[in-house]
């Protein structure tokens, strides 16, 4: 078993793309994950998230494109790469009829664990997922948080190198949700773990760094932190004015820095909606003006970018 | 080889806790006792079990891909084959282990039917020879009819759908030999090589041919590679 060159990233993906038929799912995707990094993808439904899941698990190979995980090849050496990856597909599929703990056994024996390890390990996973009162339930009698649990148990019983978790919190309760994201948060301090979401709290609270994919097509890649401080740039901000319209309106459009003012009036307030150019805090300015002219201020909000807009910002292209 | 003993003991358990497969045994022992019956209780009887097997043969085309509808296509329905598929087993592991698993239901079954050559034996005075060689030959064609099982098993998520068109296809490989006789010359021969059942009269009457076992065990080889061949392509879908 030979080793291709791995530059040290865990997982390299260059000019992935795949078709369902004439249809490009996924289309020159490229981008690499370190070791004991936790990458979010971040998309809309149907961008791309599971097609990509599927290629770096071996379940399907790429149309064009190459990936090397740990070095080696996703499809040359696909049981390789198996055997360090552990899956926790979208759909959560599981053996109905069979009991918690015969499953584990079985996952153990098909990722070639010696008997020792899986009984060890079974007991392990089931702490950390807190299976211990279902321990022999039928898997199919189990709630949908549960089996949610029971997935994540198979995927790191055999203590892979690289987890990859396909919206792993998706329609469990909230609590669990939190659960959740704090056991992946500590799997991710020795694992590397790639995981999709749509959800964009959960890709600031848990991922070091973040790929946005839209219609198969990777259209920003950063930090969580730095993504939002790349957009806070267009700042804009929410005033309320008391005065004439006719001369506020116009005398917020010549302030400098401000790259356009509107107007609209509800429930009898004259809200004026303001965008500033790049980096510019126009609040001074905005509150002076105001009160030299002899009007009054009533309120004054600034709409910082949360990761929300930017996410449908980049995804849907619209212009801000 | 050990992921192949742990796919085969899987199956295994859930044949022996599902339903489906008591049922299949329990009609595949009924039907096989009705023949068994009819044969002792027409005027002459004979101490024999040719008729057992007569019936057996075409009980197995119905039963056989009963038994073997589930082992893919189930996972294709539920998607567990995605972590199947994942986990660092090779494709023909799995097919192995789930081919190992019916083939060992059907023995199972088999067996049982052993009840009535015991009856026989206490009541009568039969000759062995053809009774061995039957079962042999049984064994045999009940390995080749669950191969073709798991090949439509593996190419479908429907179980129905891979239960019907293993049935169809072995109804043709049954009634090859009418088709045989309405041609002649190298044609015939060919269309009554390929059939199921004319390799299987000489065991039932106790000849062993080395041409009849290798028939089946090409059958089932030719079968069993398919369902692999099968499998591996679903990646490439
Ligand atoms: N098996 C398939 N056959 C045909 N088209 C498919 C198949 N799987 C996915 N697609 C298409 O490929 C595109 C990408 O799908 P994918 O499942 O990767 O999206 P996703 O980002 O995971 O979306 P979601 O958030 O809904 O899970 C979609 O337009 C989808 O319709
Ligand atoms: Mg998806």
């Amino acid at each position: 078993m030979v080793k291709q060159d791995s530059k040290s990233l865990m997982i390299q993906a260059s000019g992935l793309t795949h078709y369902y038929g004439p249809y490009a799912a996924i289309e020159d995707v490229n981008f690499g994950v370190e070791r004991g990094e936790v990458l979010g993808f971040l998309g809309p439904n149907g961008a791309g998230k599971t097609t990509t899941m599927r290629i770096l698990t071996g379940y399907m190979p790429p149309t064009r494109g190459k990936v090397t995980l740990d070095g080696f090849d996703i499809v040359e050496q696909s049981l390789e790469v198996r055997r360090r990856v552990g899956y926790l597909p979208e759909t959560v599929p599981l053996y109905t009829d069979m009991p918690v703990n015969s499953y584990l056994k079985y996952m153990g024996t098909l990722r070639q664990m010696p008997p020792k390890a899986i009984k060890r390990r079974i007991s392990e996973v089931i702490d950390v997922c807190r299976l211990g009162d279902y321990r022999s339930t039928l898997i199919g009698k189990l709630s949908k948080g549960f089996r949610q649990r029971v997935g994540i148990a198979q995927a790191i019983l055999h203590e892979p190198e690289v987890l990859v978790l396909d919206e792993p919190t998706i329609g469990i309760d909230p609590i669990q949700v939190v659960e959740t994201r704090r056991l992946i948060q500590e799997l991710g301090r020795e694992q590397t773990v790639v995981l999709s979401t749509h959800i964009l709290p959960e890709v600031s609270m848990i991922c070091d760094r973040v790929l946005i994919i839209s219609e198969g097509k990777i259209v920003a890649e950063d930090t969580p932190e730095n993504l939002a401080e790349r957009l806070k740039g267009s700042e804009q901000m929410e005033v309320e004015i008391g005065g004439p319209v006719s001369q506020v309106l116009p005398a917020l459009r010549a302030l400098k820095g401000v790259a356009s003012a509107s107007h609209q009036s509800s429930h009898g307030k004259e809200i004026y909606t303001i965008q500033a150019n790049e980096g510019q805090d126009l609040r001074d300015e905005i509150s002076r003006t105001v009160i030299g002219a002899g009007w009054s201020l009533l309120s004054m909000q600034t709409m910082g970018m949360s990761l929300e807009e930017i996410f449908l910002k980049l995804t849907t292209h619209e212009e801000l | 080889m050990r992921t192949v003993q742990a796919v085969a003991w899987k199956e295994i358990q859930i044949y022996f806790s599902s339903p489906t497969a008591y049922i299949v045994a329990m009609i595949f022992l009924a039907l096989a006792s009705f023949f068994f019956v009819r044969d002792l209780s027409n005027p002459f009887p004979q101490a024999s079990m040719s008729s057992f097997f007569q019936g057996a043969t075409i009980i197995l085309i119905l039963l056989a891909p009963t038994l073997t509808m589930r082992l893919l296509a189930e996972e294709q329905k539920l998607g567990t084959i995605e972590l199947l598929l994942t986990s660092p087993v090779r494709d023909w592991e799995v097919i192995l282990g789930k081919y190992i698993a019916s083939l060992v239901f059907l023995l199972g079954t088999i067996v049982l039917t052993l009840y009535f050559v015991l009856l026989l034996v206490i009541f009568a005075d039969p000759d062995p020879g053809p009774i061995w060689s039957g079962y042999l030959g049984l064994i045999l064609y009940g390995a080749a009819a669950l191969s073709v099982g798991l090949l439509t098993s593996t190419l479908t998520s429907n179980q129905i759908v891979a239960a019907v068109v293993a049935m169809g296809i072995l109804l043709v490989l049954y009634f090859t030999d009418f088709a045989a006789g309405t041609l002649t010359g190298l044609p015939a021969t060919i269309v009554n090589e390929i059939g199921l059942k004319s390799h299987f009269d000489d065991f039932e009457r106790g000849v062993i041919d080395t041409k009849h076992i290798a028939y089946y065990l090409l059958l089932t080889s030719f079968f069993v590679f398919l369902s692999i061949r099968a499998l591996e392509s679903r990646r490439w879908r």
